[in-house]
């Protein structure tokens, strides 16, 4: 037992209140103590998917109860994968939040961003399924602090869509669970995939409903259509950083998916016939067309880009909804590729929105913007990735996604969904490119004399926003370029994922206290307790 | 006492299921609050409805209450506490930033536009 696991998220727990309790009028310390924690846990997380990468499963028993008594921690491959994916995400965005000084127009950004960071790495790790609608929660609540951090009439009224949406989504959760437990009497999620599967065929009605609402719940959290309606409007109103910081948020509704439909809603039980083949597929490619209908018709900058999220959470989840060691490991290529797409394509507009100096990202020429070559060259690569065009990852993963898609009975449609779709995307992105960053010359030809404020050097971006920006491009880069040890490296991870014995194996298997010690009523344990 | 607990929780589902349609903050509000009243009898009944038995800790006892539900109800009461305290002040700064409660769409667009362009022009901004 491994006391590493615990890291992720104890130290930015840690780091988040020291911020409020003792940095809280120094921004300065803030920055320093969250740059210094956004470090630690990349080098930590990389620790523990080094660890977890030779298939070792870690299990940390929580207060040192044993497995289906106690909550446990657990790190495999795939939360280790995901919480290096989300280290690798939040270093970037946190320096950009400060080369943009967006912490300087609210409070306690800095604080909030660990809290987050606190309750995605804990929904990635936990083994226990209500601990995982706890730390749902944990970064819940931080991300409603985020999203409306710096206030604004359209950004509050977005955020409480966002917030109302959001109660709702953590109210069926929690109705799921009830259900879960009333028909199993467990929530650990090694012990459900034993019980779940020992249910016999003729009592599995209650059971049935369970995975059809946890199903509906992390669509909700993955924006996966017709779920989807609260995305565009929070993450095109939310601050630049935030909003590529949320990048990750709907990767963990997919990878919830991917966690409790491959280990205790297995796709060969009885109970589950049917819900990816008639239902998942279908809504992920309704999601890719949303989207992509999104990005045609988008009015602003910042809105098409959150409809692009839309489509390649659609993406991820058709490749999901195959359930093959092909599809899952497709899957997780692109989960890492959207990451950082979003991400890079969110600061990008951010750094468009800036050099404007207004809100006003609808699609028209509206003069040249400062360092126009660097902020539209970055654009042009993320439009790229998340397009789906050659040199970059996006290629590499719709060309996965549309390899595994030969075991789904709909592959045809995932073909003309996904080929169309990327198209379209194409069209969208260029247009919209071409409106903001070319047509913007031709006005000022014609209006030369409103060129001259636009070119302040305080517009400038900062060299710290650029180069964060820029380590968002180079993780996609990198993920491009190795590629092929990554898919292969996906692929363990899946294999491990379809076979889940060894994982259930080390949590059922983990020591601690349990009930077999006696519990008469006069043991002074549990009177001190109360 | 099943008759009377699954209709409880069907009613307070329905009617918070009721108050969210009205897309008004504060009814909203109301109807977030009783889902989530809804939903922690029915965590709370999860554990099987028992009267009369012990806790589990003790010996000799055929039957037990189920402690782990009571636990999660808890947590949940916390959580949903914390979760609506939050929402109602942020509803509330997007009340007082845009004068409008309205939870979706643009004044002067939505099914009862008529009505309220003619209480809401008075306070418009």
């Amino acid at each position: 037992m491994s006391h590493w696991i615990t890291l992720p998220v104890v130290l930015p727990a840690l780091v988040a209140a020291v911020i409020i309790l003792l940095a809280r009028y120094h921004v300065q310390i803030q920055r320093v103590l969250s740059v210094a924690s956004s470090v630690a846990l990349v080098v930590i997380c990389a620790g523990l998917a080094w660890r977890a990468s030779d298939g070792t499963v870690d299990v940390y028993t929580l207060g040192n109860w044993a497995a289906p008594f106690g909550i446990v921690l657990v790190a495999d491959r795939l939360s280790t994968y995901m919480t290096l994916l989300l280290a690798l995400l939040t270093l970037p965005v946190v320096l950009y939040a400060i080369g943009a000084r967006w912490d300087e127009r609210g409070r306690h950004l800095h604080a909030l961003f660990q809290l987050q960071v606190m309750g995605v790495m804990g929904a990635f790790l936990t083994g226990d399924a209500f601990n995982l609608f706890v730390f749902f929660e944990i970064l819940l609540i931080a991300s409603y602090g985020l999203m409306v951090h710096a206030g604004g009439r359209a950004r509050l009224r977005a955020g409480t869509q966002y917030v109302l949406y959001n109660l709702l989504g953590s109210t069926l959760f929690l109705f799921a669970l009830g259900t879960i437990y009333a028909e199993t009497g467990t929530l650990n999620m090694a012990d459900l995939a034993g019980r779940i599967a020992a249910i016999p065929p003729g009592e599995d009605a209650g059971i049935r409903v369970a995975a059809v609402l946890l199903l509906m719940v992390f669509a909700l959290k993955g924006a996966i259509a017709p779920l989807q309606f609260w995305l565009p409007g929070s993450y095109a109103n939310a601050p630049g950083p935030v909003a590529a910081f949320f990048a990750i948020m709907t990767k963990v509704g997919a990878y919830a998916i991917i966690r409790a439909y491959t280990l205790f809603f297995p796709p060969y039980l009885d109970v589950t016939q049917g819900l990816h083949t008639v239902w998942l597929m279908p809504v992920a490619l309704a999601s890719i067309v949303i989207g992509m209908v999104g990005v045609l018709g988008a009015k602003r900058l910042d809105r098409l880009v959150a409809f692009s999220v839309v489509g390649s959470m659609g993406m991820v989840a058709s490749a999901i909804a195959v359930f093959t060691e092909t599809g899952i490991a497709a899957a997780l290529y692109y989960i890492a590729h959207s990451t950082f797409a979003t991400g890079l394509l969110f600061l990008t507009v951010d750094l468009v929105k800036r050099g404007l100096r207004h809100d006003d990202l609808s699609l028209n020429p509206r003069g040249p913007i400062p360092s126009e070559a660097a902020v539209a060259g970055l654009f042009f690569a993320g439009a790229i990735a998340m397009a789906g065009l050659p040199p970059l990852s996006g290629f590499i993963g719709k060309l996965l996604v549309l390899d595994a898609s030969y075991a789904s009975p709909l592959v045809w449609w995932v073909w003309a969904v996904v080929l169309g779709s990327s198209l379209v995307a194409v069209i969208g992105f260029s247009r919209a490119g071409s409106a903001v960053f070319w047509k913007s010359h031709e006005l000022t030809g014609e209006a030369a004399d409103h060129a001259a404020p636009a070119t302040d050097p305080d517009d400038r971006p900062t060299r710290l926003e650029l180069v964060s920006v820029g380590l968002l491009l180079a993780a996609l880069v990198a993920i491009t370029a190795a590629a092929g040890p990554m898919l292969r490296y996906m692929e363990t991870t899946a294999a491990a994922l379809m076979n889940p014995a060894p994982y259930i194996e080390a949590v059922m298997s983990s020591t601690g206290k349990d009930l077999s010690g006696g519990y008469d009523d006069t043991d002074p344990d549990t009177e001190e307790a109360e | 006492m099943e008759y009377l607990v699954a209709s409880a929780i069907g009613v307070m589902t329905a009617a918070g299921t009721y108050l969210v349609l009205r897309l008004r903050t504060f009814p909203v509000i109301v109807g977030i609050s009783l889902l989530t009243y809804a939903v922690n009898v029915f965590l709370f009944s999860s554990g099987r409805l028992t009267i009369g038995y012990p806790p589990v800790l003790m010996d000799g006892a055929e039957n037990y209450a189920d402690p782990l539900p009571q636990a999660l109800v808890l947590t949940a009461i916390v959580i949903s506490f914390g979760m609506t305290a939050v929402a109602v002040v942020i509803a509330l700064a997007a009340y007082l930033a845009g004068d409008d409660d309205r939870i979706n769409g643009i004044r002067g667009r939505g099914p009862d536009t008529a009505r309220n362009e003619q209480d809401g022009d008075g306070t418009a901004s």
